[in-house]
Formats: structure tokens, C-alpha cells, sequence
């Protein structure tokens, strides 16, 4: 038996409920199951990040926002709720956003993957990140890779015309025109903001859709 | 999260044998609900079987008789993007996209959506609080705890949870079909039947059994279809789970309801139906809001609310309201 992975918080009942380890039933890794060569309980994975070809061996329980910090190192997805509810890990996979804490590194041999670090071109910042800095979109800074990864697949998803929930008639096209403030607050809601620098991201946002 | 392996499907015929030997065995699409449930200790597969790469499971096709067939694989934000599915069927688009956010809806697959697990906290939590749903048998912490966010309908003293899919409710009210692959070959199972009410075993959400493969969900060509809406009302704005949702679908002549379809969310373990209220709501003039409420009100005879969740009754039946206006509307 092995004892490890200490989570601190339980999520009913506030802090009370500190966790000593939890008991894992002993693995059972199949050896016939070779597709994916898991001998030492890794696998290997290829990957294209921020468009350089990326090898590297994964446990197949590892999500591809702890590989992408704790084996390649591309520490600008950021780790906070690794519950989906936050947005801060968001990256891209084929240029959509996704968030890298709820899926596996195993399921995207072969992906093409962008992440903060992958935006700027020959140390110039992506017109984006400018207006994040320009617009005061951040405070403590932890939310704002996820706010701008997400802002630029968001920009892109409207130009392809899609709607949203703030849509009046989603059964018209939509036009990139259309791109309100509103619209951007509910495309841009699975980023959450702690120190609450809504109004200025909105504003960064707004100005970096006229520039892109 | 505890060990696991990996494989990936080739062909459904090889999964679907995998699945119904192995009891240890999930598959996984997009996994944004699987993942949490791991995550909390809620599912230990020992294996996991990602079957994105099974084929022809990512289409959205219309079907030689009208009705639309959407791969079970097709991704949330691919379904609410569809032209045809907004222009026929904009109250399946509006429930994709008041749910999730636009990262999860470009994860998550359409069968996955609909085979989440309740968002209830005693289930999710890490602790083994009592759930039956989570245990068998070790009780319901919600049915005398904080249930204000649980069921008003159908529920039962083992589990009080309530389905968490908002475009499950709308596929409900279109009397959509889940084509499901199984060991003895294919099956269509109607919406209103694939979700179960707890009774006494709560720990099964639906009616599938092992080895089973959603591989599609197909939504019959419906007249009531364009005039249709969905209406979400949650405790923030927005990336949440409904506290109550309706779905309505509404033919007229003229002002009068001709034939309206009518399933809520929030309410129960499953997506409620209401039927009662569909056939009072026929003949009901547009502008009649007291004719309106009343017939509504016959769907809310046998609603029994819990300590925390009364004010549901209440709030649910004006949504259903608001939401026949709405639809009614845009007839």
C-alpha cells in the first residue's frame, strides 16, 4: 500500500477537515496493455508546444497542466482550483481554449499546444499582453495567462461567428461587430478574477479586438 | 489521483467488449467530468479506455427525415455553433450555452454531458460523507442537511440530488432519443427514459449497463422547434448550475397554443417532464398570464419541497412562465 497526495481542504465544512494521505489500492498495471509502453507506469508523449516538438514520459494519471509545469517547465498556466472553476490554467490545444487541469497529457499525443509563453514574437509582446499592461488588467497577476489565452481564442470564436449566452437571436449570425461588453463579460465568465480587475480586462479585451 | 492506465479505442466493437468484462474499466472523451470525479475520490477507474478516436462519432448530420443526429463525441461548443441546430432548434443551442464556460464547452463531449453526475456537495465531497449515490447504504446527508439547491420532485429518502445537464432538459422536452451500442447491437432509448429517479438505488444515474456506448443522440424533427427557448436562472450571472431551468417549445394559431413542450431542470434527479401542464397549456391564449399559471400549476400538485428549498415551488413555476412567453413569442 501507498500513502501519498495531500489535498488540505475539504470542500464542505470549510478548513476543518486536514487530510493525513489517502490509502491507493496497489496498481495494477497490465503488461499486455503495451499500446501505450507502460512498463514503468509512464508513457511516452510527443507534443508540439508553443510550436517546438516536445518529448516527454507522463504518468498516464497526469494532467496536462502538471506536465506542461513540472516537465517542460512552462510555468505560465497557473495551478489554483485544478477543479475547472477557475480558468486560470486555460492554454490552447489546435487553437482552442481548453482548460489543462481537467485532461490528461496522454490524450493529446501529437496536439499542437500554445500556452503563455508561446505569444511573443522576438521578445514583442502579443498585442493582447500590451493591452493587458496598457489597460491595468491584473493586480497579484495569477489569473492573467488564463485571461489572455482565453480572451484570444474568445476574439477568434467570435470572428467564426459564434454566439454566446448573452446573445439576443442565436439564430442569426453573429457578427464580430457584435462583440459588446456584455458579450465579452459572458464569454469571458470561466475566468475568475480574485482581485476583481473585471472592469479593466473587459477594457484590455475591447482595445486588443480593434488591434488583432 | 490514484494510478491508472491508459488506452485508446479503436473500435467500438473492442471497447464495448472491454467495458462489459472489466468493472474497473471507464472510458473517457472529453473528461471534464470524469477528471473532477477522480479528482474527489467520486470514480477510481483502474483504467482508463479514451475513445475519441472511435470514428464517425463527432458528426452533426441532418437525417433523411428531418431530425438531426448529433455524434455522441461532437463537442458542446461545436453543437451550440451549428447553424441548422440554431436556426430548428434554438432552445438546444441556448441550454449549451448558458452552461459550462467556453473552455469546458470546447472539452466536453455531447454523451458525456448528458452521463455527468450530480453536482450535490455531499456527493462531490472528498470526505465519504453518507451518499448513497457515492456508497450504497450509507445514507443521504443531504435529505436533512443543506439541500437548498436539491430536488422538489420525484425524489426519495435515499438521495435528493438533482441532474446537473442543462441540454439535457431541452433534449428531454424534444423527446429526443440516446442511440446507445451495446453487446446485443444497437438501441434508441427516449430521453424521458434514459435518466432514473433515485427510489432506492441512487447510485444508478440512467439505464445503461456495462459495455454500453453512447454513439449518438438524435432529436426528431419537431414543429414546435423554432419557437423554442431556454430559460437558466442560477445564483450568479454566469458559469453556473441551474438553482431552476426551463425548456420550452411552443407551436400557436395565432395567439393560442397549439402544442407546447415543456421539461425543467434543477427540480429532480432527472429532467422533469411536464406533462400535465403540456395538455392544460393547449388552447391557452398567449396573453392570458393567469390561464398560463394556472395550467402550470397542474404540474406542481405532487411537488414536495425540503427544509431549505421551498422557495423552488414557487420560483420554478414562474420560470416555466416566463419561459412559454418567451417561446411563445418567437412564434
Amino acid at each position: 500500500m501507498v500513502y501519498l497526495f495531500v489535498r488540505p481542504l475539504g470542500r464542505i465544512g470549510g478548513t476543518k477537515n486536514f487530510h493525513a494521505g489517502v490509502e491507493l489500492r496497489p496498481n495494477e498495471m497490465n503488461e499486455s496493455d503495451t499500446e501505450e509502453r507502460q512498463r514503468d507506469g509512464r508513457v511516452h508523449l510527443s507534443m508540439k508546444v508553443n510550436g517546438a516538438l516536445r518529448s516527454l514520459k507522463v504518468e498516464p494519471r497526469m494532467t496536462l497542466l502538471d506536465a506542461l509545469r513540472e516537465e517542460l517547465g512552462l510555468t505560465g498556466p497557473k495551478k489554483s482550483c485544478d477543479r475547472g472553476e477557475c480558468g486560470a490554467c486555460t492554454v490552447h490545444i489546435e487553437g482552442r481554449r481548453i482548460l489543462s487541469c481537467m485532461t490528461l497529457a496522454v490524450m493529446h499525443e501529437g496536439k499542437q499546444i500554445t500556452t503563455i509563453e508561446g505569444l511573443e514574437r522576438d521578445g514583442r509582446l502579443h498585442p493582447l499582453q500590451q493591452a493587458f499592461i496598457e489597460h491595468d488588467g491584473f493586480q497579484c497577476g495569477f489569473c492573467t495567462s488564463g485571461q489572455i489565452m482565453s480572451a484570444l481564442a474568445m476574439i477568434q470564436e467570435a470572428k467564426a461567428g459564434w454566439p454566446s449566452a448573452a446573445t439576443a437571436d442565436v439564430t442569426k449570425p453573429f457578427a464580430t461587430a457584435d462583440l459588446s461588453e456584455a458579450e465579452i463579460r459572458e464569454r469571458m465568465s470561466g475566468n475568475l478574477c480574485r482581485c476583481s480587475c473585471y472592469p479593466n480586462i473587459v477594457d484590455a479585451v475591447v482595445d486588443a479586438t480593434r488591434r488583432i | 489521483m490514484h494510478p491508472l492506465t491508459y488506452s485508446r479505442a479503436a473500435d467500438p466493437a473492442a471497447a464495448i467488449a472491454a467495458h462489459a468484462q472489466d468493472p474497473h474499466l471507464a472510458f473517457i472523451a472529453g473528461g471534464t467530468d470524469l477528471l473532477g470525479l477522480m479528482k474527489d475520490r467520486a470514480a477510481l477507474p483502474d483504467r482508463l479506455m479514451d475513445i475519441n478516436g472511435l470514428p464517425d462519432m463527432a458528426r452533426i448530420e441532418v437525417l433523411r427525415d428531418g431530425g438531426v443526429r448529433i455524434g455522441a463525441l461532437a463537442r458542446m461548443s461545436d453543437v451550440a455553433a451549428d447553424e441548422e441546430i440554431r436556426r430548428r432548434f434554438p432552445v438546444i443551442t441556448e441550454s449549451l450555452l448558458f452552461a459550462a464556460s467556453g473552455q469546458l464547452r470546447n472539452m466536453a463531449s455531447m454523451g458525456g454531458n448528458i452521463m455527468q453526475r450530480t453536482r450535490c456537495a455531499y456527493f462531490r465531497d472528498e470526505d465519504d460523507l453518507p451518499c448513497n449515490k457515492r456508497k450504497p447504504g450509507s445514507g443521504c446527508a443531504a435529505r436533512h442537511g443543506l439541500n437548498r439547491l436539491h430536488a422538489i420532485f420525484g425524489w426519495s429518502d435515499e438521495c435528493v440530488a438533482t441532474h446537473p445537464s442543462d441540454v439535457a432538459v431541452a433534449l428531454s422536452a424534444l423527446d429526443a432519443k440516446v442511440v446507445v451500442r451495446g453487446r446485443n447491437g444497437e438501441r434508441s432509448i427516449s430521453f424521458t427514459e434514459f435518466h432514473r429517479l433515485p427510489g432506492n438505488t441512487p447510485n444508478r444515474d440512467n439505464v445503461l449497463d456495462r459495455g454500453d456506448l453512447i454513439v449518438a443522440i438524435e432529436v426528431p424533427d419537431r414543429i414546435e422547434g423554432r419557437a423554442s427557448h431556454y430559460l437558466k436562472l442560477r445564483d450568479r450571472e454566469s458559469y453556473e448550475f441551474a438553482l431552476v431551468s426551463a425548456a420550452v417549445a411552443v407551436a400557436t394559431n395565432g395567439l393560442r397554443i397549439g402544442s407546447v413542450r415543456l421539461a425543467m431542470g434543477g427540480v429532480a434527479h432527472k429532467p422533469w417532464r411536464l406533462t400535465e401542464a403540456e395538455s392544460a397549456l393547449r388552447g391557452v391564449s398567449l396573453d392570458d398570464v393567469q390561464a398560463l399559471r394556472t395550467a402550470i400549476a397542474t404540474s406542481f400538485v405532487d411537488a414536495r419541497p425540503l427544509a431549505h428549498n421551498t422557495f423552488k415551488i414557487e420560483l420554478a413555476q414562474r420560470v416555466a412562465l416566463r419561459a412559454v412567453q418567451i417561446a411563445g413569442a418567437r412564434a
